[in-house]
């Protein structure tokens, strides 16, 4: 194979936006969560469980981590792009990484809804 | 007339006879009424050594040959006034280039870059008579646009460059594209936009800015580069 300089992908607009996105939901839910938590004062581990107890702050909280790791998927694979030259060794680190994030992703669900 | 000896560090490698770079410590009288400009400070210096080696050619900042990188931050020598310069005045080649000689890069990667966004007019309708007529709105939008003179101070500043010069288009590159994209004579908008959106040729901009920081037409390639997104969105939804 000759090793040509190969780029067009044509993709990278829909992650942009969605980073923008996934920025604002969690900058909307950092507000949110800390009014709830003023409003509540946990202070035993009950108190904080209540906090995530409803349906609402279940469904903010799950939005806001799905939200937090696209970002992050979007980010640390850009630190891929930009720094880990060769192309087999930046397939495994993107690879790893997306397989990191999911497993987050599961876990998170998991503790979000044994509460 | 007030003279004063000026301290400069300059970076000197020569490949025919030096193993590595190195920083040379020279020193010129400076007569602040007439040498005003970094510029006619190095043709002094090249008058007192005349192996130093750089690009130089209208010495008013519409040819950007003398870019180069000064205490620290890429500039032209021809509009850098000398007595804003702190000592000793370290001179550098434009960073991430590689060099020929002294203060000389090889600038073939930039205009690689330049050259994919097709820097010029594509209309297949016949041309009119006269030339093609713009309206003074339609002219506006190239204000701020038309006025780069390639001098590749804003792409040699810019980290995503440095990490893929050979495959992020980079600022002054972004910039052009934007310039015949923004063109309402130009037909091919929707190619131009197809050939850009990667995450490469684009979308290694992270906004760091450096390009407006040293832009010495006082351009702002980052605004360009929104304003590129800012269509594919327009396009996307």
């Amino acid at each position: 194979m000759v090793n040509r300089i190969v780029v067009g992908a044509h993709y990278g607009l829909k992650d942009w936006i969605i980073q923008r996105a996934t920025a604002i939901i969690m900058a909307l839910y950092t507000v949110l969560f800390l009014a709830v938590v003023g409003a509540v004062g946990p202070d035993t581990f009950e108190a904080w469980r209540g906090i995530f107890a409803g349906g609402f702050m279940k469904f903010m909280t799950f939005l806001f981590f799905i939200s937090l790791f696209y970002h992050a998927w979007i980010g640390v694979r850009d630190i891929w792009m930009d720094y880990a030259k060769p192309d087999g060794l930046r397939l495994i680190l993107m690879i790893a990484t997306a397989a990191v994030l999911v497993g987050y992703a599961g876990w998170a669900v998991q503790i979000l809804w044994r509460m | 007339m007030a003279t004063r000896n000026m301290q400069f560090k300059i970076y000197r490698y020569d490949p025919d006879k030096d193993n590595a770079p190195y920083m040379q410590d020279i020193s010129v009288e400076v007569d602040d009424a007439t040498d005003r400009k970094l510029l006619d400070v190095l043709t002094k210096l090249k008058a007192k050594d005349d192996t130093l080696s750089y690009r130089r050619s209208c010495r008013e900042g519409i040819c950007g040959s003398d870019a180069m990188n000064i205490n620290g931050k890429n500039g032209l020598a021809c509009l850098t006034e000398i007595k804003d310069l702190k000592e000793p005045v370290v001179l550098r080649p434009l960073p991430g280039l590689p060099v020929i000689r002294d203060l000389i890069v090889d600038m073939t990667q930039f205009f690689k870059q330049y050259h994919s966004i097709k820097p010029y007019l594509i209309n297949d309708t016949p041309p009119p008579e006269r030339e093609r007529l713009q309206s003074p709105e339609d002219r506006e939008e190239l204000n701020g646009l038309y006025e780069c003179i390639l001098c590749a101070c804003c792409s040699t500043s810019c980290p995503s460059f440095w990490w893929n010069p050979d495959k992020f288009v980079g600022p002054a590159g972004l910039l052009n594209a934007y310039r015949f994209i923004a063109d309402t004579r130009d037909q091919a908008t929707n190619e131009r936009l197809d050939n850009l959106e990667d995450p490469y040729r684009l979308f290694r901009c992270h906004t760091i800015m450096n390009c407006v920081d040293v832009c010495p037409k006082g351009l702002n390639p980052t605004r360009a580069i929104g304003k590129i997104k800012e269509m594919m969105v327009r396009r996307a939804v």
